[in-house]
């Protein structure tokens, strides 16, 4: 109990006082994992809004493996990722292992099937309803989304929040693929994850609520920016 | 000048789902002007003949055919559902979507949206959200969004099915209006005295098929069939 509440003061102390490798490791995270967020939305909620309306052959399989690949161990992932972009990988050539963008590129493969996933059943949904209307209308497939993306954008912003949250807490395939480089590639996660090796407990557990009060604060500016709750909205 | 799209004709038009036969052999013709009235028991086929001249049913047999190729009627020919199907987004915005759809200025589309709002009586209610409207409100939104494309014919599935007396009426008194601006209708209805109202020919369906097709004043005077008959007079029609 005692170490829990020395974390809290440690966390509010690196908070009020401003820490400045505090402030550069929340900065990093929130540059991958906003990052990671926005290009996995940009390919998740398009392709879940797809997949609600369009009917072939393997339509079950693929939401089927969708679903299956919500629960992606992020160390395989960590691991693929650091073969593909090692030296001796065939994307070694970039340079990009150890560094901000790999972190990115392992969590977009991890909360892609999550948000695509989560967009679909949404979107599934309002399909149903609007699906004689819009077919009445004569609009293209691309239309069809674009309206469904649109109307359902609150639902759907709870997609990209679900794998905001999923990428902010992870931690295996960021510390293989960034490697937990000081002032490099080194994020709340993985910080947290040196300072308990360390037996720094006090200081992991501070930075460990500063990353929860960081998700609370992203989840809620995200909620006032979208203004869910309020009259008439959805 | 604009070649016309109707009279629109099914030729032996069946519609099956899960091997049953819901509607047909059906042959129709809907001619270029009037209000016609599809009547018939529940479950006659009315919704799923609208639905099939629209296009919203896929036929397992037979052919609709338009006087021009399908793809021109599109931008024509308007659907209004028995439960009114609201986008997400205010009157104003359900209004506008399917001209900006199809290529007007937003700007345009939104004084267009305006001025049909308060045709129809939701001026005051522009900006609210359309989920949101009463029953008679959204019909009444749902018809100005089918009417305002000018379209040259409209289906309309009984709009009036779930409404009380005075948003009946208001509905009634668009849709008269649309058909004296030239607007083909074509209208099911449960309701006698409404069909009495509004038709200028009867079609009568029993069991996926037409029975009987007659001008509205000889329908309700002399009809030929006896199931006709006997829901004129209130009786149960099996």
């Amino acid at each position: 109990m005692g170490e829990i509440w020395q974390g809290l003061v440690a966390g509010l102390w690196l908070v009020v006082t401003m820490d400045a490798d505090l402030v550069n490791i929340t900065l990093r995270s929130l540059q991958v994992t906003l990052s990671a967020v926005v290009i996995a939305s940009a390919i998740g909620l398009p392709f879940g809004a797809w997949l609600a309306i369009r009917r072939f052959r393997h339509r079950r399989t693929t939401i089927a493996l969708l679903n299956a690949l919500m629960g992606l161990p992020p160390v395989v992932v960590g691991l693929v990722v650091y073969l593909l972009l090692s030296r001796s990988g065939p994307f070694g050539v970039f340079g990009l292992l150890f560094t901000p963008t790999a972190m990115i590129i392992a969590q977009v493969i991890i909360i892609t099937p999550l948000i695509a996933s989560i967009a679909h059943q949404a979107v599934r949904d309002l399909w149903a309803e609007y699906h004689d209307l819009l077919l009445s209308f004569s609009t293209t497939k691309r239309q069809r989304i674009m309206t469904l993306l649109w109307d359902g954008r609150r639902a759907l912003m709870t997609a990209s929040l679900a794998g905001f949250g999923r990428a902010i807490g992870e931690v295996g395939a960021i510390m293989i693929v960034g490697g937990n480089i000081d002032n490099a590639t080194r994020v709340l996660t993985t910080a947290i994850a040196l300072e308990t090796g360390k037996g720094d407990f006090a200081l992991a557990l501070g930075l460990g609520f500063v990353l929860i009060g960081l998700a609370i604060a992203v989840n809620i500016a995200t909620h006032m920016i979208g203004r869910t709750e309020s009259e008439g909205k959805w | 000048m604009v070649k016309p799209i109707l009279p629109l004709t099914m030729k032996g038009g069946v519609i099956k789902r899960r091997g049953k036969i819901l509607l047909g052999p059906v042959d129709f013709t809907v001619s270029a002007q009037g209000f016609t009235i599809v009547m018939g028991p529940n479950g006659a086929g009315k919704t799923t003949l609208l639905r099939a001249l629209h296009g919203l049913e896929k036929l397992a047999a037979g052919r609709v055919d338009w006087q021009v190729p399908v793809a021109d009627t599109l931008q024509r020919q308007a659907f209004v559902f028995q439960t009114p199907i609201m986008l997400r987004r205010s009157v104003r915005d359900n209004l506008a979507y399917p001209l900006i759809l199809h290529g007007m200025p937003k700007a345009q589309a939104h004084a267009m949206a305006a001025d049909w709002a308060a045709r129809v009586g939701l001026g005051a209610a522009l900006d609210q959200q359309a989920p949101r409207l009463s029953g008679g409100e959204k019909q009444k939104l749902a018809l100005a969004r089918a009417l305002m494309r000018n379209p040259d014919i409209v289906f309309l599935d009984e709009p009036c099915a779930s409404l009380d007396g005075r948003a009946t009426r208001e509905i009634e008194t668009i849709l008269k209006t649309a058909q004296a601006d030239g607007t083909r209708i074509l209208m099911s209805t449960h309701d006698i005295g409404q069909a009495k109202r509004l038709a200028s020919d009867i079609v009568f369906l029993m069991h996926g098929q037409i029975i009987e097709t007659a001008q509205a004043q000889a329908f309700f005077n002399a009809p030929k069939t006896r199931q006709a008959a006997a829901l004129l007079k209130g009786e149960i029609v099996e």
